[in-house]
């Protein structure tokens, strides 16, 4: 959908700090209008890789482009990127209209036009008339909202945000991630934010790129990412899994425990070569007698968690966590000996 | 499990004692010593200056306010003028100075950040006295200052640099630099730096952002150095001595003239007065600007 070279690209962008590889040969394109997620765990390069987005750090390797022009090294007060800081940063000498108003200040506009955009950018916050007060005297979600208004009031090119809601308890995350998705859409202005929280970038995102180790891991829908995700990084940090080694038999077939398992999907592997299987816990079956194409396993714990019934296994020394619908459980007579079954669309073939 | 009742000591109804002891402990040493060591002397020093002329032993009893006439004669006018000058100029060259080497320091590495404060609290271990000569030797015509300048082809020939009011204001710069790098320091090393990232992305170039980011939200560190800097130099008395001209000379100069060489110490304790008042008067007006007023946008 988006333009060729309208929006941003990076090729082969890195970083390094003190001989470690922060940002390892980074390639991805966000088209015009696109809300991505750069999601990752601490440390896996993705608030660097935002830096050099916002011109705040410089790579050592690589081009980062926007709208068709290169902007590697262009200073970042021309680059008309806003950015929203993990401790907001809000400046403590300023009132929230000072705050709001800063960018418009620098750019020369008069004060009547300032004080209007201001009071639209208030309202559109839906903090009418606290343009007055002084920024110490907000509560953490106002000031959230503040540092989003003042970002957005250059009408930026691009619209950054590293981990803004980090700081906010879970219910104030909540809202404010859809009440940002909500602005996002409205103004249309491409996003790129940063998070280590999976939930947070399955909610807001259209695209979601997930980190690991100073790399792109994998690029994609957030449903996409969830449901096939390409290696064993990925499946680990996106929601709950379970790892099998396994082995390949033939097509749509591979060998768990000396049982064999089928596989809606396979990537290209050759029979008897050593994969891995991500199962997901909703995909987890239990089922009574001895059927085959199933493992041996014992339950070891039961967490009932109302919607859904978590099941903590023991199959073969491996613990396995699987996840029922209330409807589908009841307790188990005697040592709880069951038999631990695979669907074939929830198994997904990683290879090693 | 031991009966919880047993474990907590017995309260006896001593309310005076569990509430007051320690208070009075810790303010009674503070009250004691201020006491002592500045309002007793203060007092005195007072009194001495409402009494009469005795040339043979300082001072003689009685209460008189004819001392107060030396604070209007027009030489202690002209000095009271000299010493403000000194002051305000030394604390606004000292800011000026010590604000962006106190910010280069605060960006610096831990520590680069604890040498260069050590080397700053080095100098304060050398004597005033030490330091004015000092300078009165570099300022000297044959191997001073001068000889590198006219190495360098900004003067024509050697010559003395002192006495002159540059010759003092530098020392008293030299003197109170340090301070005023160690008021600035916490200030400054608390400054979040992502403010000036922030007004990077806001579209401030580096200047800008300092300008309207750094030096408004240090507001009250800056306000603090310029008053200990002007305070630190008001009362200054060996570098005007000796690096300065006559007229260069300062109250503080004046005063001990008038105790020492006039023997009349009811006269420099009213000068001294007026010192005072007008030391507080300055920290007081300094206090109004500093108070953190909001800006608008």
């Amino acid at each position: 959908m988006s333009l060729v070279g309208r929006g941003l690209e990076l090729r082969g962008v890195g970083k390094s700090y003190a001989g470690a590889r922060a940002v390892d040969d980074v390639s991805l394109s966000v088209g015009t209008g696109e809300f991505v997620c750069f999601l990752g765990p601490s440390g896996c390069g993705k608030t660097t890789l935002l830096r050099m987005i916002a011109g705040l750090e410089t790579p050592d390797a690589g081009r980062i482009l926007f709208g068709g022009r290169d902007v590697t090294n262009m200073p970042v007060h021309e680059r008309n990127f806003a950015m929203v800081f993990q401790a907001l940063a809000l400046f403590p000498h300023l009132s929230v209209a000072g705050n709001i108003g800063y960018s418009l200040r620098i750019r020369g506009m008069d004060a009547r036009s300032r004080d209007t955009r201001v009071a639209g950018l208030l309202d559109m916050i839906r903090l009418p008339g606290i343009g007055a007060r002084p920024v110490s005297s907000l509560s953490g979600g106002q000031r959230q909202r503040v540092a989003i208004a003042r970002a957005l009031a250059q009408e930026p090119a691009l619209f950054l945000l590293d981990e803004p809601l980090s700081a906010l308890d879970a219910k104030l995350r909540d809202h404010m991630q859809v009440e940002l998705r909500q602005l996002q859409q409205a103004l249309k202005v491409t996003t790129i934010l940063v998070t280590h929280d999976q939930r947070e970038a399955m909610t807001i995102a259209d695209t979601i790129v997930v980190m690991g180790d100073g790399r792109v891991q994998q690029v994609g829908p957030p449903l996409d990412i969830y449901r096939t995700p390409v290696n064993r990084f990925v499946a680990g940090f996106i929601g709950q899994t379970n790892f099998f080694d396994a082995e390949v038999m033939g097509a749509g077939m591979v060998r768990v425990g000396g049982q064999a398992f089928a596989v809606t999907k396979m990537p290209p592997a050759a029979p008897g070569e050593r994969v891995t299987l991500s199962v997901r816990p909703e995909h987890v079956r239990l089922m009574p007698g001895s059927q085959d194409g199933a493992l041996d396993g014992r339950v070891t714990f039961v967490r009932d968690l109302g919607t859904t019934v978590e099941v903590h296994l023991d199959c073969d020394g491996q613990t396995i966590v699987g996840s029922l619908p209330p409807t589908d459980w009841r307790p188990l007579p005697g040592d709880g000996r069951v038999r631990v079954g695979l669907t074939a669309d929830g198994c997904t073939v990683l290879l090693n | 499990m031991s009966d919880a009742a047993l474990d907590t000591p017995a309260r006896v109804a001593l309310p005076w004692r569990r509430d007051w002891a320690p208070g009075l402990l810790i303010l009674g040493w503070p009250t004691l010593v201020l006491l002592g060591a500045f309002a007793i002397p203060a007092l005195l020093l007072l009194r001495v200056g409402f009494a009469n002329h005795d040339a043979s032993g300082l001072w003689s009893g009685g209460l008189t306010l004819k001392p107060y006439a030396a604070v209007l004669e027009p030489v202690t006018g002209g000095a009271l003028k000299v010493s403000i000058g000194l002051a305000l100029a030394c604390a606004a060259i000292c800011v000026v100075a010590g604000f962006p080497l106190t910010y280069a320091i605060t960006r610096m590495g831990r520590q680069a950040q604890v040498a260069w404060l050590v080397l700053l609290l080095a100098t304060l271990t050398l004597s005033e006295v030490l330091i004015t000569f000092s300078w009165q030797v570099m300022l000297s015509k044959r191997v001073g200052l001068s000889t590198v300048f006219v190495w360098l082809g900004w003067m024509d020939e050697p010559d003395s640099l002192s006495p002159s009011v540059g010759a003092v204001v530098a020392c008293l710069v030299y003197l109170v630099l340090p301070f005023t790098v160690l008021t600035l320091y916490p200030g400054l090393s608390r400054l979040d730096r992502d403010l000036v990232q922030a007004a990077r992305t806001l579209g401030a170039t580096p200047a800008r952002a300092f300008l309207t980011i750094v030096i408004p939200a240090t507001r009250g560190p800056i306000v603090s150095a310029f008053v200990l800097a002007s305070v630190l130099t008001i009362g200054s008395y060996v570098a005007p001595l000796v690096l300065g001209r006559p007229q260069d000379w300062t109250l503080a100069i004046l005063i001990a003239r008038t105790a020492l060489s006039g023997q009349d110490m009811p006269s420099a304790v009213a000068l001294a007065m007026l010192l005072l008042v007008t030391t507080v008067g300055l920290v007081l007006l300094a206090a109004r600007f500093g108070r953190s007023r909001l800006e608008r946008a």
